[in-house]
């Protein structure tokens, strides 16, 4: 594979950028495999990256429907933090933030992994409180969480509404400094790129039609570029869980939402962080071209459909006006939605499967993308060694049977509701 | 925006209603003995199919009544409305 560096730019410079390597290869799909990973998203890419590099498993199939990178990796708002009370979500997350801090040296990729902090806004007492709680319980587990009373949110985010007679005044909020955004196309296509180079074959425009089971084991997949055979399955397909689930005769606590995203014209620098509105959903933050990015809440009712609605976006840009009032003169350059898999508590299933040789990866909620490596990589292990690595333990399907579940929010299982 | 045809109120927008899940699922009865995966499967398993899904709807804004709307999760067209009382045919 050719390394990416300064030397090989002004090289490829000399030649009009015409002889650069094609990034990842377009393989006919084999007959067999050992391990086939179905969705080619970024924990899919992710998981087959691990699986080569940790585990030495080479003979890896990514089955991708569409093309890589074109789900909810390539939808979402870029945002990567750790900041969870519950040590399952805290310890997984913080995980993931080590190798977000190391990505563009590992992957020879520029990921453009940006630790500009997270500050999440407060607008009661009581909200300070729980932000408190929260802080002390992430400190315990060694991530770095700073409580903000609101001056000192006014000297990071002035443009943000601190007159005295709104419905939702600012009273400080919680910040996680390391917290920060990456280039999310980048981590798609680093991961591909890596896991290509390593013996993985990236298949693209093929779709899974049924599963092959027999005696309580998986024995392959039937795909539209034909059968498929492997000794071991991964599904990380986020959105499309509960479809391919139907076809493995399993009902999971999953529903499939629509959330939508958006971004405004470019405009000169006036943001360095990540914000969110604590009196609802709504979060922002300025990517490198000067778009200021937003999102918030789900469209709220299940759907396919990777396109929002206007009553939910009016609702969550009022929050955003609500919050930082400079907002409104600008114009709309984008929206778009992505289809998520909501999770009955919010947290998300990385398992074995009562099918031998089958696993699951979904339930990913909001938080999908800042999870992409550390997903990738104890999905990998939970396949490579048939059994969860304890940073994936608390992450059990079996959770919704025995009671242990992961509720962050405490909202409950309407996962419709914000 | 979806337009929903309330059995009570007739054609309304979307804005006056609130979504209130599969309309399917039916909660295990009284008194008798059920196992815990029909427990679990009432309060977390759920299809959620792309295609047609009857889900109950709120006219919150409205006439404030349960309804069951038959819609399509994938192009979001809405072919059937019911009162929450009428059984899905």
């Amino acid at each position: 594979m050719q390394k990416y560096s300064v030397f090989s730019l002004i090289k490829n410079a000399l030649s009009n950028h015409e002889n650069w390597d094609l990034a990842w290869k377009d393989p006919t799909p084999k007959k067999e495999y050992d391990v086939v990973i179905i969705g080619g998203g970024g924990h899919g890419l992710a998981t087959a990256y691990y699986l080569a590099k940790e585990h030495n498993i080479t003979n890896v199939a990514i089955i991708e429907k569409g093309w890589i990178g074109g789900g909810n990796v390539g939808r979402n708002t870029t945002i990567i933090r750790s900041n969870y009370m519950y040590d399952e979500n805290a310890l997984f997350s913080e995980f993931g933030m080590n190798l977000w801090r190391k990505m563009s040296q590992d992957l020879n990729y520029n990921v453009m992994f940006s630790p500009r902090g997270i500050i999440n806004l407060a607008h009661s007492d009581a909200q300070m409180n729980v932000y408190a709680r929260r802080g002390n319980s992430m400190r315990l587990n060694g991530i770095d969480a700073v409580l903000l009373n609101r001056e000192q949110v006014k000297e990071i985010i002035p443009m943000a509404d601190f007159s005295e007679n709104v419905r939702f005044p600012i009273f400080g909020g919680l910040m996680q400094p390391s917290a920060g955004t990456a280039r999310h196309d980048a981590v798609a296509w680093g991961y591909a790129r890596q896991a290509d180079s390593m013996g993985v074959d990236i298949i693209q425009n093929c779709e899974v039609i049924g599963f092959d089971i027999s005696a309580g084991k998986i024995k392959g997949i039937r795909t539209s570029r034909g059968e498929i055979k492997a000794k071991k399955i991964g599904l990380c397909v986020a959105g499309s869980t509960n479809i391919l689930a139907e076809k493995l005769n399993m009902t999971l606590p999953i529903e499939t939402h629509l959330l939508q995203a958006c971004v405004s014209e470019p405009v000169k620098p006036v943001l360095d962080n990540v914000v969110t509105f604590g009196a609802g959903h709504f979060y922002i933050s300025q990517s490198d071209k000067g778009e200021m990015v937003m999102g918030g809440d789900l469209d709220g009712y299940n759907s396919y459909a990777q396109r929002g609605n206007l009553p939910t976006l009016q609702h969550v840009l009022t929050e955003g006006i609500a919050m930082m009032p400079f907002l409104s003169k600008l114009k709309m350059l984008r929206t778009w939605g992505g289809i998520m898999d909501m999770s009955m508590d919010g947290s998300p299933i990385i398992d074995k499967t009562h099918i031998q040789g089958l696993y699951l990866n979904c339930g990913w909620c909001y938080g999908g993308f800042k999870a992409t490596p550390a997903s990738g990589w104890t999905f990998a292990h939970t396949i490579a060694q048939d059994r969860v690595h304890e940073l994936n333990a608390g992450y059990s399907l079996n959770r919704f049977n025995t009671g242990h579940l992961l509720d962050e929010k405490g909202l409950g299982t309407k996962t419709w509701i914000s | 925006m979806l337009h929903i045809k309330c059995p009570h109120c007739g054609m309304r927008s979307q804005n006056e209603f609130s979504y209130g899940g599969d309309a399917s699922v039916k909660r295990p009865e009284l008194g008798k003995d059920i196992s815990d995966q029909d427990w679990n499967n009432f309060v977390y398993n759920r299809k959620s199919l792309r295609g047609k899904h009857w889900e109950l709807w709120q006219h919150l804004a409205g006439c404030r009544q349960w309804i069951k709307v038959e819609r399509d999760t994938g192009s979001h067209e809405i072919f059937k409305t019911l009162k929450a009382e009428e059984e899905i045919s």
